[in-house]
């Protein structure tokens, strides 16, 4: 029980929150396109290229920043391929997608041997003077590194774009009512490209994140199933920012929960907990998206249910992998 | 005027494509291209023994496939495939404990049945959680994936652990009387191929030639018209994923019972995602894809002469895999769009 309670401890909390940094990147990355109405289920594959290549490339030049950005490349091209075949051929998503999922995971194994379990570089803590020593938030929030910070800021960035400005409204109108957004003039076919590309370069810097910042260095399928999760968190945080982070914080958070009670049960042997996170994760999706969530609600005073609805409402954008042609 | 493309172009441009990316990517790595497919082909068909690894790798890749052309053709997306392999490993070896010492055809039969069976189970809980939980086929077939593997590593390195050993990788060797006979010299199972070319033949028939593969179809194409028009779809859902889930199974029990001889960890080794791959590239026909599912397997195991040949990693092969179905998508939509071809 201690074990359990010991990762509600600030610490503990403040390295789930730096541990889910890279799920953020790609979970939002994910929101971005899913929004602009296209699937990009290939983040499995663009993850573990990007953490690679993240790695890889930080170590040659031995900066950081080029290491980060020649990641987002990697992940930028990767969803240009889903792109073009989906949003240019009307080839199928979810097969562009899976295909580049499995390529980039086989990819990265090929191309990544010379970097098996070497040293090389990672992002180094950044506490941020005064703020860092306020009470609980301090170390939650102002004590971390630069990526960590960064994933604070994409989550209310991202939050800020969809609901609060112009483009907003129109990335979720190619999203939702693709034909309604053409015939007010908005080049759906050219925006749905952007978005699907900065969504890719998103998940290219999770996994660099991962690679620099979580579990440093390259192993062989260094950022294994993260990338599933990150698809599955999207469903279950509804296409909204903010509950997609929840669900990547969840998913530290049951991750650290996971490794409390691997000394509190010692009868399940070790190996099984580290994969534990990723059924449960799904099982949270099953009763989210189940229909005895709805019934139980009924039973709930009015206010209640429609404050609640709101919150759960997780419908995916109406115009989600369908195909757009505009003549 | 559009031009169109000649039927050789079709399928020779997707692999030339894919020839040169992979070129590229080999240089990138610093090798030699032609040296590495020269390996490859070497490693795959060099000597007896190789062919027939061939052989061994492809039962499993084209009795997975057939079960997938049944999904795919209902509209599914089962990637719990993998999980339904594992099920059906997990199966087989419960039967050799079931029936302990038993006459070998009986353990061998039960082995393949109880794969079979445990497979079905696995496939139809995807099913099941699809139309009564509301979850998406990838979502909850990449979670049972998950349970799967969890319940492998916990059979083996606990109630199934072999006596006296540290070791958690695998499960006790099965005797050698319940392995599948294999031919003089070599690992290849004449049963299991048989096996092999009985799913594909049947698996060709439903689907060419009976009312249920006509319903599944409808309910692929169009399960809402399908429903009003009086096909069952819930049920022929299930059905799909029932015998897709029984192929998975059988080809988990052919592992146990014809090449491992154990319970692994990773068993399955990806022949379920690949045989998604394989399904893709042969266009859903069930004609193409057990000839793709046997270049497959050849690229597979002459991948595997590459670490001990070149010093390279046999992901290679994988990646040649990736990128020949990533080509054939592009170059098909392209032909449609540009080129004025059909399906």
């Amino acid at each position: 029980m201690e074990e359990l309670l010991a990762i509600f401890s600030i610490t503990a909390l403040s390295s789930v929150l730096a541990f889910s940094a890279p799920l953020i990147f790609a979970a939002l990355g994910e929101t971005w396109s899913e929004r602009a109405g296209v699937i990009n289920l290939s983040v499995e594959g663009t993850m573990m290229m990007g953490a690679l290549t993240g790695f890889a490339a930080a170590k040659v030049t031995e900066s950081l920043v080029i290491g980060f950005v020649a990641a987002m490349a990697v992940g930028a091209a990767m969803s240009a391929i889903v792109a073009f075949g989906s949003i240019t051929l009307d080839r199928d998503q979810v097969a562009i997608g899976f295909v580049l999922a499995l390529l980039g995971v086989e990819l990265s194994s090929f191309l990544g041997t010379p970097f098996v379990r070497i040293p090389g570089v990672a992002v180094r803590p950044l506490p941020i003077p005064i703020l860092a020593d306020i009470p609980i938030l301090g170390p939650l929030f102002f004590d971390q590194d630069i990526v960590t910070y960064l994933s604070f800021i994409l989550i209310v960035f991202t939050w800020f774009w969809f609901y609060r400005t112009q483009a907003g409204l129109v990335l979720r109108g190619i999203g939702e009512r693709p034909e309604a957004a053409f015939a007010r003039g908005v080049n759906v076919i050219r925006l749905r490209y952007i978005y699907t590309l900065i969504g890719g370069a998103m998940i290219g810097f999770g996994g660099a994140a991962f690679s620099l910042h979580v579990i440093l260095g390259w192993s062989y399928r260094h950022t294994a199933n993260f990338g599933w999760i990150a698809l599955a968190i999207v469903i279950f945080g509804g296409w909204h920012p903010y509950r997609v982070a929840m669900g990547a914080y969840l998913f530290g958070l049951i991750r650290a929960a996971a490794t409390g009670l691997q000394s509190a049960i010692p009868g399940v042997p070790v190996q099984v907990f580290p994969l534990l996170p990723f059924p449960l994760m799904i099982l949270t999706l099953i009763i989210f998206n189940s229909d005895s969530l709805e019934r139980l609600k009924l039973y709930l005073p009015t206010r209640v249910q429609r404050s609640l609805t709101s919150f759960l409402r997780s419908t995916p954008p109406a115009g989600l992998g369908k195909h757009f042609e505009q003549d | 005027m559009k031009r169109s493309f000649s039927p050789v172009a079709v399928g020779v441009a997707p692999v030339l494509l894919a020839l040169l990316v992979t070129s590229l990517i080999i240089i990138i790595a610093g090798a030699q291209p032609l040296e590495v497919f020269l390996a490859i082909i070497n490693g795959s068909f060099g000597t007896a023994i190789k062919i027939s690894d061939t052989f061994v790798v492809w039962v499993s890749l084209a009795i997975c496939s057939a079960g997938l052309l049944v999904t795919f053709r209902a509209g599914q997306w089962n990637i719990g495939v993998e999980g339904q392999i594992v099920l059906g490993a997990i199966g087989a070896v419960w039967a050799t404990r079931l029936f302990e010492g038993g006459a070998p055809a009986l353990v061998i039969s039960t082995m393949l049945l109880l794969g079979m069976i445990a497979g079905a189970l696995w496939g139809v809980l995807v099913g099941l959680l699809k139309i009564y939980g509301g979850v998406n086929e990838i979502f909850g077939g990449l979670g049972l994936n998950f349970v799967a593997t969890s319940m492998t590593i916990y059979l083996i390195s606990g109630p199934w652990k072999p006596e006296g050993t540290s070791s958690v990788s695998a499960s006790k060797l099965l005797p050698n009387e319940i392995w599948l006979p294999t031919l003089e010299g070599l690992r290849v199972s004449p049963v299991s191929i048989v096996l092999a070319l009985i799913v594909i033949v049947l698996v060709f028939l439903a689907l060419r030639g009976t009312i249920w593969g006509l319903e599944l179809k409808a309910v692929g194409q169009n399960d809402r018209s399908a429903f009003v028009l009086g096909v069952p779809t819930q049920r022929i859902l299930l059905s799909a994923y029932t015998v897709c889930g029984i192929c998975a199974g059988l080809v988990g029990a052919i592992l146990v019972a014809g090449v491992r001889h154990q319970l692994v960890v990773n068993i399955s080794a990806g022949y379920g995602f690949f045989s998604i791959l394989i399904v893709l590239l042969s266009g859903f026909t069930a004609v193409w894809s057990p000839l793709i599912a046997f270049f497959f397997a050849a690229l597979g195991i002459g991948g595997t002469a590459l670490r001990l040949g070149l010093d390279l990693d046999s992901s290679l092969s994988g990646v040649l895999q990736g990128v020949l179905v990533v080509s054939f998508e592009l170059v098909q939509g392209i032909r449609q769009k540009w080129f004025g071809g059909d399906n």
